[in-house]
């Protein structure tokens, strides 16, 4: 877990000094601050189970095992990425390792998430299916219509809320009339719950004892993983809607740094073993961005298939 | 002419719940979901399910709340986890409510995902006007879909091709859309018996003739056979294209008959503006320009909602007169 809440914080850096020095563009929502919800279940899930994300889903594609070299390809818009540079950040497929489906639009993973895991029980298999969104998803219609149809069917699908409590540039208490998002559970006969997002250990037992519950058949669980985003919205935002003392505190409260630092003081690992981990895991990474960079944008053949199976569009 | 294949009698919701009930047989991951579609519902609004629960229990066939996002998200995610979901959306107007679904995931999956994950669910609906179902619960929205690449799109005007275009259309890798004349379910005609497949992207052409081309699908072709027969005793020989599947459209029969007549009659309920009949106007034009011998004529529905009063309704409603008085007007 470790290892994922330092691929996924590292590899924010390196991705914002990359955008910053200019020498490639790209849409890129920084998942800096999120890192441990998608560590944690990351932690618990199996290769075969299914996960759906957001265009905000870095964090959750190295959480569900994407190789960094495809992954950063992708995200760079290269012919080796996991869509061919085809989908982008927001896009973001992998069913490899279980990464089915990454959207750009709000609320929408969540009736997919619910069929993904309908097709599992159909088959009767004991996978299980993770759809993360923000709490601003959890406004619109497909975000009601995915929890009941989830909860009347008791599919085996955990909706995973990562309240960084901004949508998009407004505040959460500005547009959310429930105190917590986990509360809305109840209208959907599932269970609700809120953690801190921001501690792993938390994120890790209200995680397990969903992905229990769904894996024994016992249906849905919503989990509200309380949290912040470090960067805002979109790189480049000004984040003037976010007061400046706000955000400095929940910097200083780094959760990867006190994840560190539990980790220490608790006995569960030696500074130097840590430090390795580290150092290994910047080493994979400059590697992976190595591939991205050196990798070819995809041929202009590119844009006209895939549309439909087996079949060239004509130009 | 005598043909080996035995048909039946059927109307179009016979031929619809054979289709769906041979597939279900055929092959254990297609799925039916939508509202009211399983027995203890009713078995569809229209009875296009009847019994299918019964025979093939309610997971496969599976009533669902009125969520038109949650049953094509659900349609989708069940697709891209290896099954081939049919999912009912009551009438076509309800694409407005899950568009999102539609166009921005089951269309674009497979592209985004560089081929990693395709999407094959058919969406079925009823569409068109005619019953006094009022403004929302009328419309012919083909052109919303046909709009979207990744969609394939198609109409039936006969109990046959609907068996077999929906027989394509589940069996197909990619999105599929079937428009069902919802004044066309109880029309009858004869099916084939048994497996009946109808290829995508192939047009009919009901009726041959050498003066005039009437292009046209759905709910509209038998109008457009019955205006031919009106201009048959006027000595006009109009020629009549079904074109049965809208994405793909089978162009080369298009301009192999118009090539022929020198004239065209594009023909469709929906409103004008932006209507299939433009595109269709269009790709004669760039193949035929210099050999029209007259414009294109589109006979449509006017720009407007579509009415309650009967009266009105049946004033946008494009019909047999209207299309003869089109046919006149692309051979005077």
């Amino acid at each position: 877990m470790f290892e994922l809440v330092t691929t996924i914080s590292q590899t924010d850096e390196r991705f914002r000094t990359l955008l910053s020095s200019g020498r490639v563009r790209s849409t890129y929502y920084s998942p800096k601050g999120q890192e441990c919800i998608s560590a944690a279940f990351g932690a618990l899930l199996r290769p075969d189970d299914y996960c759906v994300t957001i265009y905000r889903g870095l964090h959750d594609h190295i959480s569900k095992g994407v190789p960094l070299d495809v992954l950063f390809a992708e995200f760079l818009g290269r012919a080796t990425g996991t869509c061919k540079g085809k989908g982008g950040p927001m896009h973001v497929t992998d069913p490899s390792s279980g990464m089915m489906v990454t959207t750009g639009v709000v609320g929408s993973g969540l009736p997919i998430g619910a069929g993904l895991a309908w097709a599992t029980k159909l088959k009767g298999t004991d996978q299980v299916t993770i759809s993360n969104f923000g709490d601003g998803a959890s406004n619109i219609g497909a975000f009601h219509e995915a929890l009941n149809l989830a909860g009347v069917w008791k599919l085996p699908v955990i909706f995973v809320c990562q309240n960084n409590r901004y949508s998009e540039h407004t505040r959460y208490e500005v547009v959310t009339a429930a105190e917590k998002v986990s509360q809305r559970a109840a209208s959907y006969s599932m269970p609700g719950v809120t953690v801190d997002g921001n501690d792993p250990v938390a994120v890790y037992g209200a995680a397990r004892e969903a992905i229990e519950r769904a894996r024994a058949g016992e249906g849905p669980t919503l989990v509200e993983c309380v949290t912040y985003r470090f960067w805002g919205h979109i790189f480049g935002d000004n984040m003037r809607y976010m007061p400046a003392e706000e955000r400095q505190a929940a910097m200083d409260a780094d959760p990867t740094v006190r994840y560190r630092q539990w980790l220490i003081d608790g006995g569960h690992f030696g500074e130097d073993e840590l430090s390795a981990i580290e150092s290994e895991v910047a080493t994979s990474i400059e590697k992976a961005m190595e591939f991205a960079l050196n990798s070819p944008p995809p041929g202009p053949e590119e844009l006209y298939t895939d549309v439909y199976k087996g079949e060239v569009v004509p130009a | 002419m005598s043909t080996a294949v035995e048909t039946k009698k059927m109307t179009t919701v016979q031929a619809i719940l054979d289709a769906l009930d041979l597939a279900m047989e055929k092959d254990p991951t297609v799925l039916l979901l939508g509202e009211d579609v399983s027995d203890p519902s009713g078995g569809g609004v229209f009875h296009t399910s009847d019994g299918l629960s019964t025979k093939y229990g309610e997971h496969r066939v599976a009533s669902t709340p009125i969520s038109e996002q949650a049953i094509i998200g659900a349609a989708i995610g069940a697709a891209v986890g290896g099954f081939r979901p049919v999912a009912e959306i009551m009438f076509m107007d309800f694409f407005a409510v899950c568009l999102d679904q539609i166009s921005n995931h089951a269309a674009k999956l497979r592209y985004m995902s560089g081929g990693q994950t395709g999407v094959p669910i058919t969406i079925r609906c009823a569409a068109g006007a005619g019953m006094q179902f009022g403004a929302q619960h009328s419309e012919m929205l083909e052109s919303w879909v046909t709009h979207i690449p990744g969609l394939k799109v198609v109409v039936a005007s006969n109990p046959a091709d609907s068996k077999g275009l929906l027989t394509s259309a589940i069996f197909d890798d990619d999105p599929v859309i079937t428009i069902e004349p919802t004044l066309n379910y109880w029309i009858a005609g004869e099916v084939p018996v048994g497996e009946h497949v109808v290829p995508f992207g192939k047009a009919a052409t009901p009726r041959a003739g050498d003066d005039v081309t009437v292009i046209t699908y759905g709910r509209e072709v038998q109008f457009a056979l019955a205006a031919a027969e009106q201009l048959a005793s006027e000595g006009v020989n109009a020629e009549v294209i079904d074109l049965r599947s809208l994405v793909p459209m089978d162009e080369t029969a298009i301009l192999e008959s118009v090539g022929r007549t020198k004239r065209a009659v594009i023909v469709h309920q929906a409103v004008r503006r932006g209507g299939l009949g433009a595109e269709i106007s269009c790709l004669i034009n760039e193949h035929l320009f210099g050999e029209l011998a007259a414009p294109v004529v589109r006979v449509t529905g006017p720009n407007t909602p579509i009415p309650y009063a009967a009266e009105l309704e049946s004033l946008f409603v494009v019909d047999t007169n209207d299309i003869a008085e089109g046919i006149r007007r692309a051979v005077k």
